[in-house]
């Protein structure tokens, strides 16, 4: 836990992760676009090819990407019963009170189905292989012409910054004042949910006022290192593009134009 | 010429509330080695905290390289007096090392490049080169307070303050950051003042201050302050182990003179002890 590398990042060397970081956002976001223009089989055969090579070369093993759809197991079953019993189609299969069984429904909710679990494998792949830390550089230098219209950009990345890196700080710190708790009886491992949530009180007041005096030391540190906000500063990283980055565009950039032309010639089958 | 100099400056944190700094005048001189010592509310991280204008004073002049501060100069002076706090993790920004060593480079607008040569010089002085891309929450409490020195060393500061920056580290963290600094003062020429509580870490220094109340009421070589050991009784500073030790063994009847090193010590009691015998 105690790492930049909390949270999901699988930590080795691959073609995927040493992307740029830039690049991996806006592939997840086409790919999000392509996933939904999709709309007949072949496209979305398309889809699952690309992410299966995303996959492979990414190294990480295969069984821990799909671990992310366990989480969203629930709603996919919820979402896709839902559409089986009430989609409203033209071919009836079964009919019982109010629920219908229909051939378009059936289609429908396959289609559902495939699209949140290349959805949500996808967008678990770029945390899976991006550090936070270079999300947020990512981020950060994508959100750049915000500035334009005077959003603070480099302001909201330090602040993104300075979360990341008091996170295992906290989570220390937590666990301190758990242990000082305990140790004066307290009890956050029985009883009933309200009893639980009170035992928690005692912990997040001392968290939050601690919290609050590292702010402030961390505000005069930051000012005794000459920090006056982000409109003067340099930036040393600077994010660049490689033949990786090139390759990877080239991919997407042919997988929107394969489930277009798809579209086009084969016809919606939802 | 004097790096940092008061004149008459007070301070109280409320309006019209007790003085933390009493009209205290003092000086810094350029390249030299400063203890500041004091018991707790002493006022020596107020004195810090005025320096570089984190705080500003009631009354008084406060002059950087002659420079009297103000608010307009308050950018230029920072670059000037940089100051290490007491808690490393309240001081480190970014997550890894070379990213939170940038930080104060990138705030005085450098060039990319020049940044780059910061980060390599600042890890170089702390040691700490091999580091460059570890994870700041991974280094030990030493090695992380070696690392916030390294990022106010990467403004380049002619002046550095730390401001009880050993006060949480364990004995080897503490001797880590003495060493570290007491060869920036020796071999970069970075003139150092050293608020501590600690009155061994006062011995590396040329001269030493001792406050109370807001006031300076002993200063000197660190080795003639440490002498007038009951004096220092009376501000709440104990002697360090070697000194008590001196004082006990005279007031046991064997003759040493007064020291802070074992070694001289060690000879002392050979001597008194081979005169007895003879």
């Amino acid at each position: 836990m105690k790492d930049v590398a909390f949270g999901q990042y699988y930590p080795t060397k691959s073609f995927v992760h040493n992307l740029d970081p830039r690049l991996k956002i806006l592939f997840l976001i086409a790919y999000i676009v392509a996933i939904f223009l999709a709309n007949n089989f072949a496209g979305l055969a398309c889809c699952l090819f690309v992410l299966i090579l995303a996959i492979g070369f990414s190294r990480v093993p295969v069984l821990r990407v799909f671990k992310a759809i366990k989480g969203i197991l629930f709603l996919i079953i919820f979402t896709t019963v839902l559409n089986l019993l009430f989609y409203n189609g033209e071919t009836v299969y079964a009919e019982w009170w109010i629920f219908t069984i229909t051939k378009e429904g059936i289609i429908f909710s396959a289609f559902l189905v495939v699209r949140l679990v290349l959805l949500i494998t996808c967008s678990s792949l770029l945390t899976y292989t991006t550090t936070p830390v270079a999300l947020t550089d990512g981020i950060e230098s994508l959100l750049y012409p915000l500035t334009w219209i005077r959003f603070p950009v480099r302001e909201l990345a330090q602040i993104m910054s300075i979360a990341l890196r008091y996170i295992p700080i906290l989570i220390d710190e937590t666990e301190r004042i758990m242990n000082a708790q305990k140790a004066r009886g307290a009890n956050f491992e029985t009883g009933g949910l309200v009893s639980r949530v009170k035992a928690v009180i005692p912990v997040l007041i001392p968290l939050l006022l601690s919290s609050f005096r590292r702010a402030e030391e961390l505000g005069d540190a930051m000012e005794a290192r000459c920090y006056t906000g982000g409109k003067k500063r340099t930036k040393f990283k600077k994010l660049r593009f490689t033949w990786r980055d090139v390759l990877a565009f080239l991919l997407i950039a042919a997988l929107i134009t394969g489930v277009v032309l798809l579209k086009i010639y084969l016809g919606a089958t939802v | 010429m004097n790096a940092i100099e008061f004149e008459n400056v007070s301070f109280s944190y409320e309006e019209g509330g007790a003085f933390q700094i009493k009209n205290l005048n003092f000086h810094v001189e350029e390249g030299e080695f400063l203890a500041i010592l004091g018991h707790n509310g002493s006022g020596k991280s107020t004195l810090a905290r005025l320096s570089n204008g984190l705080l500003e004073a009631d009354s008084g002049v406060i002059r950087v390289f002659g420079e009297e501060l103000t608010e307009k100069n308050l950018f230029d002076i920072r670059k000037q007096v940089g100051i290490v706090f007491q808690n490393p993790d309240n001081q480190t920004v970014a997550s890894i090392v070379e990213d939170d060593i940038a930080f104060g480079a990138e705030n005085i607008a450098l060039p990319r490049e020049e940044i780059g040569v910061r980060i390599d010089f600042a890890l170089k002085a702390v040691g700490m080169e091999e580091y460059r891309h570890a994870t700041v929450s991974r280094l030990s409490g030493g090695q992380k307070q070696r690392i916030a020195i390294a990022g106010v060393l990467a403004v380049m500061p002619k002046v550095l303050i730390l401001d009880e920056s050993t006060a949480m580290l364990d004995p080897r963290g503490r001797r880590e950051i003495i060493d570290c600094v007491t060869r920036l003062n020796r071999e970069e020429g970075i003139t150092v003042v050293l608020i501590t509580h600690f009155m061994e870490e006062a011995l590396r220094a040329t001269r030493a201050i001792v406050m109370n109340r807001g006031e300076i009421v002993m200063q000197g070589a660190p080795q003639d302050i440490f002498e007038r050991h009951e004096e220092l009784l009376t501000y709440n500073l104990t002697l360090p182990l070697i000194g008590r030790i001196c004082k006990e063994l005279r007031a046991g009847g064997l003759p040493v003179c007064d020291t802070l090193d074992a070694k001289s010590l060690a000879k002392e009691i050979a001597q008194c002890v081979s005169k007895q015998s003879t």
